[in-house]
């Protein structure tokens, strides 16, 4: 640390061994590794490893699947709203503004009831580039990052389409979507991270 | 019938056996190879033709012959369609003097394990792997490619180089013995683990299985087929089962020299404590075959100078100093 601290030495050297400079240092050197044994050291290190027990490192990737972290930006998903089913997307944009790649389109219209309604909403994957803009400035938590990394199909259009990425009405309705709780969703400790606006100390004093 | 007739039948008999068995084993050693390598890696290795991956073998072979047979357009054909036949028919040939177990009997008739019985069987063996060499060197410089060319003078200097060493190394128990038949040299050492010539020779040991390391392009000496640097080497422009051929060769030639280093240094077929003679040579030679492998998994590749630089500046001295201390201590 001290040589670190110099200045005017800076540069940490790590390859300082001293080379053989006569012929009979050179011989010296070449008996000393020929007779060290490191050969054997290394035999040994893959033998234990071979006999240890449960040290296989093989995953049988289509029978077996690693989890993944529920952070991981896979195929997107369009979630539904968890008490009435109705869609999470409000049409406003701002994923289709905010990313890179320009691969989200929506189409929205003015629905018979008066709303905005989201008529189209697709996602070109082949453009994708899995930043996770679009989920993280989601102001409703409808677009997210799903685990579904398995995407090879016939048609290039697959997984990217609003049918393909809603939550189907029959699997909610069995309860088949749970709180989303990866990219762009709260933390876990979302509440505690809440601070207190200045007013909320006034109401403290207040009732103090 | 007469005695020439049954002999021709048996040598005929025999030499089909073999072939059968070394070709069988050949593909069952690259098997072996990818399995037991797996496992030092902590991996599982073929599993998923047949019980534990054993009809890997026949998926393989069910490749390599319906593959195309490719001829690069300037190559020279007839030199480049010859050479992958070299590499096996050398690699076969140099069992025909191996006795390779101990007599037996089979329908009334002593069999002897072994389809000549010349009296120069260790001299027969090492020219007949040497002429392999021609192999890459034919298959390199016909393929028209850099990469090949350059193989085949890799896999020339490095054969030829330890094919000194591994020489050298032999005269030394040959000198002891006085004789260049393996039989005899496997019935010197018939008394126990005590008689064996590895604890008379231990550097003799040493320096051929160094050498018999290079010859069969086994890692460490692993240069002519080297993917990093030169591809695949003399075999870059081969495909199908001309290059299953040089393959079969290579682990052909593997199982000879096991039979040459069980044979003159570990006792033989001579039997061990309560194993028979003929268990005992196998459980050898697949030991050695293991080491092969072992040593495959452990050990980095060293550059090509640094080859060179130990054969004929570290292992030809050794080896030249080994037969000079035998002749004085025999004399």
């Amino acid at each position: 640390m001290e040589r670190l601290n110099d200045r005017n030495c800076n540069y940490l050297y790590i390859n300082e061994e001293i080379r053989p400079l006569t012929s009979w240092e050179k011989f010296r050197q070449v008996c000393k590794r020929s007779i060290k044994g490191e050969l054997f050291v290394g035999l040994w290190i893959v033998f234990r490893e071979m006999v240890r027990k449960g040290n296989l490192a093989t995953v049988k990737y289509p029978f077996e699947k690693l989890p993944i972290s529920p952070r991981y930006r896979a195929i997107h998903k369009l979630l539904r709203l968890l008490e009435s089913g109705n869609e999470r997307c409000i049409g406003c944009g701002l994923c289709e503004k905010i990313c890179v790649a320009n691969c989200i389109r929506i189409d929205t219209s003015l629905g018979e009831d008066g709303r905005k309604k989201v008529s189209e909403y697709s996602i070109n994957f082949g453009r994708c580039i899995y930043c996770g803009f679009c989920a993280e400035v989601c102001p409703e938590l409808a677009i997210v990052h799903g685990g579904e990394y398995e995407n090879a199909s016939e048609q290039r259009a697959h997984f990217g389409l609003k049918e393909d990425m809603l939550t189907p009405i029959d699997i909610f309705k069995a309860g088949g979507q749970k709180e989303f709780p990866g990219y762009g969703s709260l933390s876990e400790n979302a509440s505690s991270l809440i601070k207190k606006t200045p007013l909320a100390y006034k109401e403290e004093k207040c009732t103090n | 019938m007469s005695s020439e007739m049954i002999f021709v039948i048996e040598t005929v008999i025999k030499a089909i056996v073999v072939i059968a068995v070394f070709a069988t084993l050949a593909g069952l050693g690259t098997y072996l190879e990818r399995k037991i390598l797996a496992f030092f890696q902590r991996r599982l290795g073929p599993v998923m033709v047949g019980p534990v991956g054993v009809i890997q073998l026949v998926a393989d072979m069910i490749k390599l012959f319906t593959k195309e047979d490719i001829v690069p357009q300037n190559a020279i054909k007839p030199i480049f369609l010859i050479a992958p036949l070299i590499a096996a028919i050398t690699a076969m040939t140099a069992l025909a003097t191996v006795p390779l177990l101990p007599e037996f009997t089979m329908f009334g008739h002593t069999i002897r394990p072994i389809i000549a019985d010349v009296g120069i069987g260790i001299l027969f063996v090492m020219g007949v792997t040497s002429l392999g060499v021609y192999a890459p060197l034919l298959a390199g410089m016909s393929s028209s490619n850099k990469w090949g060319l350059l193989g085949a003078a890799r896999a020339v200097i490095q054969m030829l180089s330890f094919e000194v060493v591994s020489g050298f190394a032999l005269i030394a128990p040959i000198m002891i013995i006085g004789s260049l038949s393996l039989i005899d040299i496997n019935n010197y050492q018939d008394a126990g683990i005590g008689s064996w010539m590895v604890w008379q020779q231990p550097l003799a040991f040493l320096l051929f299985v160094l050498g018999i390391f290079a010859e069969t392009n086994r890692t460490p000496f692993s240069l002519l087929e080297n993917e990093t640097e030169i591809v695949a080497g003399y075999g870059t422009e081969y495909s199908g089962m001309r290059w299953g051929m040089f393959f079969i060769g290579e682990y052909a030639n593997m199982f000879t020299a096991s039979f040459l280093i069980s044979l003159v240094f570990l006792g033989g077929f001579n039997p061990l404590w309560f194993i028979p003679g003929g268990i005992a040579i196998l459980l050898k030679v697949f030991f050695i075959i293991f080491f092969f492998m072992w040593v495959r998994a452990a050990w980095p590749h060293v550059r090509p100078d640094q080859l060179m630089w130990l054969c004929w500046k570290v292992l030809m001295p050794l080896a030249l100093l080994n037969i000079l201390i035998t002749g004085l201590v025999l004399l």
